[in-house]
């Protein structure tokens, strides 16, 4: 359930795209500040359930050995508008769809730590 | 047996059982252990980033120690000896820790799973049990060596383990826990450690995300991810079933995002009512104990995650999940009214009343800060600089149910 290949959401995310939105893999870059504060949220906020060093917990894990054979498109599709039937949420309501683009890039490099003072 | 022959045993079962703990490596620093003190005003908070649990004194108001390299804490809980002196940590990573509060030092650790999510103690106190994402199921130890006593796979068909979730110490030497991904509660009776004896209940409803007991250990009460409703189990019924209450309760609306799984334990009971969490609602749902109809539901801040009850029921507090997350709000049970609304710090993850609940200490992960408040002013009373602080144990947790 949790752990299957299927991203239903996918359909959803190519109505997107046809609707005119920006789903880019490749221009997603973010201002340094809003870079950290997206490292933290991931780190902590989707931590709650992926683990903070995200090797998974109620949710899976988001190590780039764990998600090698998902696609960015499909990555950024779930993290921007959730996965029906699993505890996933959207998080449309906190992040741009090219923030979900670019968080979904650094999962699959192995996602940065957070600086802390 | 003479007295040289006893000690020499002991000594060598010491030595033994130091052997056994290669994971024992950190210690208490330079923090010097107490001539004499009791442990009924200690506490632990965890501090999740740096692997490190700090050990507060709820009477002075501060830190009184850190004790370090418990590995990776996040959503790391504990639960205290029958004694009150030794915190058992169950981090992230799967490792088991105990921590003496006294001594101020880490006494024996153990890495027994690959991703664990918490644990209970037994009403007598002799046995540890740890509920594991990864391999799926319970494992009991030792309390006090921490020596693997019963392994309790959650195998819910031919090779198939799942998660565990909602696990608390029931009257007797039993447990109580939920299967996420079978959608079962099982029974786990260890009177016999050697012959632990399983009551499987089928079909409770989909995604059991959390559970809690009742103060009085009669009921269980799991909530559902999957479905609006919760399973309730009377566990004083000669064959414990389930009933589903609060059935439907958000029908025909739209849930809202939950950014964060709420959580059940910790006893949200006052009085006759039991006050939970809706999921997907910014509501707090109001039950009857008694018939278990809903009685109400309260409007609050955002996504409860707890829902806490003062120890003498007078007030409920409530903190958020994110984005919600910089308020704490009270209610007060006799008018069912929310009556304050807090900003403490930011990023609140927990919240833990002082024994008798004069006081409310409040982690703020955000702005590395705990709060102590008091809850009859609602002034703050004093602010300690720990580290990325999440789950605040105190002792008193040592002679609840429950905790």
């Amino acid at each position: 359930m949790l752990s299957d290949n299927t991203f239903p959401i996918k359909a959803g995310l190519w109505l997107c795209l046809a609707a005119g939105l920006v789903v880019t893999p490749v221009a997603a870059q973010q201002a340094p500040t809003r870079e950290q504060t997206l490292i933290r949220m991931v780190r902590q906020d989707c931590g709650s359930c992926h683990g903070m060093h995200l090797t998974g917990g109620l949710g899976p894990a988001l190590t780039p050995a764990a998600l090698a054979d998902k696609p960015v498109e499909s990555l950024a599709a779930t993290i921007y508008g959730g996965r029906t039937g699993t505890p996933m949420p959207p998080w449309k309501a906190m992040l741009s769809e090219a923030e979900a683009t670019w968080i979904a890039q650094k999962l699959l490099a192995g996602f940065p730590q957070e600086v802390r003072k | 047996m003479n007295g040289m022959t006893m000690n020499a045993m002991n000594r060598r079962s010491l030595l033994a059982a130091f052997a056994a703990i290669p994971l024992l490596q950190s210690g208490c620093a330079s923090w010097s252990a107490p001539a004499m003190e009791g442990s009924g005003d200690l506490g632990v908070v965890v501090e999740r980033a740096r692997g490190t649990l700090a050990i507060i004194n709820t009477s002075r108001r501060e830190l009184v120690a850190e004790v370090t390299g418990l590995g990776d804490l996040s959503h790391a809980s504990v639960v205290f000896s029958r004694d009150a002196r030794f915190a058992y940590v169950f981090g992230r990573d799967g490792a088991l820790s105990k921590v003496d509060v006294l001594q101020r030092k880490l006494v024996a650790r153990i890495m027994q799973a690959g991703n664990s999510i918490g644990g209970a103690i037994s009403a007598d106190g002799t046995l540890v049990a740890a509920q594991n994402y990864t391999p799926g199921g319970v494992k009991v130890f030792d309390a006090q060596t921490l020596e693997l006593v019963a392994d309790l796979p959650a195998e819910y068909a031919p090779g198939k383990l799942s998660r565990v979730i909602g696990l608390v110490d029931l009257p007797g030497r039993r447990f109580a826990y939920c299967l996420f991904d079978a959608n079962e509660i099982w029974i786990a009776d260890l009177s016999d450690v050697r012959k632990p004896k399983l009551t499987r209940l089928q079909n409770i409803g989909k995604s059991p995300y959390d559970a809690l007991v009742t103060p009085n250990g009669r009921h269980y009460i799991a909530g559902l991810f999957g479905e609006d409703g919760l399973a309730l189990v009377d566990l004083w019924e000669p064959e414990p079933r389930v009933r589903r209450i609060l059935d439907g309760y958000g029908r025909g609306q739209e849930p809202l995002p939950v950014y964060k799984m709420p959580h059940l334990r910790g006893w949200a009971v006052a009085g006759r009512y039991a006050y939970l969490p809706a999921i997907g609602r910014h509501e707090v749902l109001v039950v009857d104990t008694q018939s278990w109809q809903e009685v109400g539901r309260i409007a609050v801040a955002g996504q409860p995650v707890f829902v806490i009850a003062r120890p003498d029921g007078r007030q409920i507090w409530v903190n958020f999940a994110v984005p919600d997350y910089d308020s704490v709000q009270v209610i007060d049970t006799p008018t069912q009214k929310v009556v304050a609304t807090l900003t403490p710090g930011k990023a609140v993850l927990h919240m833990e009343f002082t024994p008798r609940g004069e006081a409310v200490w409040i982690s703020s992960r955000d702005d590395n800060r705990v709060s102590v408040i008091d809850t009859a002013s609602l002034q703050t009373l004093a602010q300690l600089q720990i580290d990325a602080p999440s789950g605040i144990f105190f002792t008193s947790r040592a002679a609840r149910l429950g905790f």
